[in-house]
């Protein structure tokens, strides 16, 4: 694995604190086109058995080749390690001229893991303007507890962040961020395809630490998302936690957040 | 002979704190006055309002206001669902 081509320190920060990264342009427009024919033609039908070793999926199909690229392959890396596990995958279409109304959810409120965590990789194969409905992701929703598609009353939150984008546009995200695809008011029918991935390994540095130090990942890890409001030092709490797991240093802080509650002396001095 | 009818509209604001004063993070809306369906805004959009005091300014009734209370024990850390959900309704004369 080249180490250039792994995630950095500043932008696992920002996966801690957003839980989801997006990179335009990943895939070339040839590929995207190959991947697109076979997922509007119904080719990829060759699923590995749920639990499989991903490397096993799709040898020979341009879908395949996608998560081989290079970066592609050195991002998963970075959120779940060599030799990932293939969960599912779904060509999502939403056909030309389709309405979707609200349907803001989680996918998994099964899943309650404290801090190991799942991937999931959105591939968009052709540009996507606005108006085609890309997926609705709101940052910040990684650490909340809800169950599936009980917030689909809620209908916009402050910062929520569309995949307006080109072809060859992945976002890699937490399995826990809220997302809600929108709909298609073009005449053309949009895919958006989906995959999970689950670790094998310990998710401890196994990104380009070379960056640790930098100050722009306290500044990452800092960072306030405005809809959190009243909540955004429990949120910060819960982000330092999720730090510690990634770096394995349990005594990572900023502020004190944790220090000041983990301070409980047991030290008896003599006299008072 | 056309029947005037009363329809509801709901609005619901979240907000960033207890206060009716706090800023808006979220909101939706449910129109009974029209059979359109609705459509998320996208990334680039402004709330209706700044805060429910706004609104209230604008016409809209208070009909509910959320409960404040503390987290259970052990669960301090845990967060959910939206907190300060506000549900805000106007009503509209329409000719059915």
């Amino acid at each position: 694995m080249d180490k250039n081509l792994l995630l950095t320190s500043v932008e696992m920060a920002q996966f801690a604190s957003t839980g989801f990264l997006r990179f335009d342009n990943l895939v070339p427009r040839e590929l995207c086109e190959a991947a697109h024919e076979e997922m509007s033609t119904g080719k990829i039908r060759r699923r590995a058995p749920m639990g499989s070793p991903f490397s096993e999926s799709w040898p020979d199909e341009a879908i395949g080749k996608v998560f081989r690229l290079p970066k592609v392959a050195a991002i998963i890396h970075s959120l779940v390690g060599p030799n990932p596990r293939y969960d599912h995958h779904a060509a999502h279409l939403t056909p030309a001229n389709t309405r979707k109304g609200a349907n803001l959810h989680q996918d998994a409120e099964y899943d309650i893991r404290d801090l190991h965590f799942d991937i999931q990789i959105s591939f968009f194969p052709e540009d996507t303007p606005l108006e085609s409905g890309g997926t609705l992701f709101v940052p910040g929703t990684q650490f909340r507890r809800v169950h599936e598609a009980e917030i689909k009353r809620y209908q916009n939150i402050i910062g929520q962040v569309q995949a307006i984008c080109d072809a060859g546009t992945m976002f890699f995200w937490h399995t826990n961020i809220w997302h809600s695809a929108r709909s298609n008011f073009t005449d053309r029918d949009r895919y958006m395809f989906k995959l999970r991935l689950n670790p094998t390994v310990r998710q401890q540095r196994l990104w380009n630490t070379d960056d640790l130090d930098s100050p722009e990942v306290i500044q990452k890890l800092n960072q306030k998302i405005p809809w959190h409001g009243q909540r955004h030092r429990i949120e910060l709490m819960n982000r330092i936690k999720f730090w510690r797991f990634l770096t394995g240093d349990p005594t990572f802080d900023m502020a004190l957040w944790w220090g000041r509650v983990e301070n409980t002396p047991d030290v008896i001095v003599q006299g008072g | 002979m056309p029947e005037t009818q009363l329809r509801q509209k709901l609005l619901f604001l979240y907000l960033g704190n207890s206060s009716l004063e706090s800023e808006v993070v979220g909101w939706s809306y449910y129109d009974g006055t029209t059979d359109e369906m609705f459509e998320a805004a996208g990334e680039d959009a402004e709330p209706p309002y700044n805060s429910v005091l706004d609104a209230m300014r604008d016409g809209w009734r208070v009909i509910q206001v959320p409960f404040i209370k503390a987290p259970q024990v052990g669960r301090e850390y845990e967060n959910d669902y939206l907190d300060f959900e506000f549900v805000l309704e106007k009503m509209e004369v329409i000719d059915g």
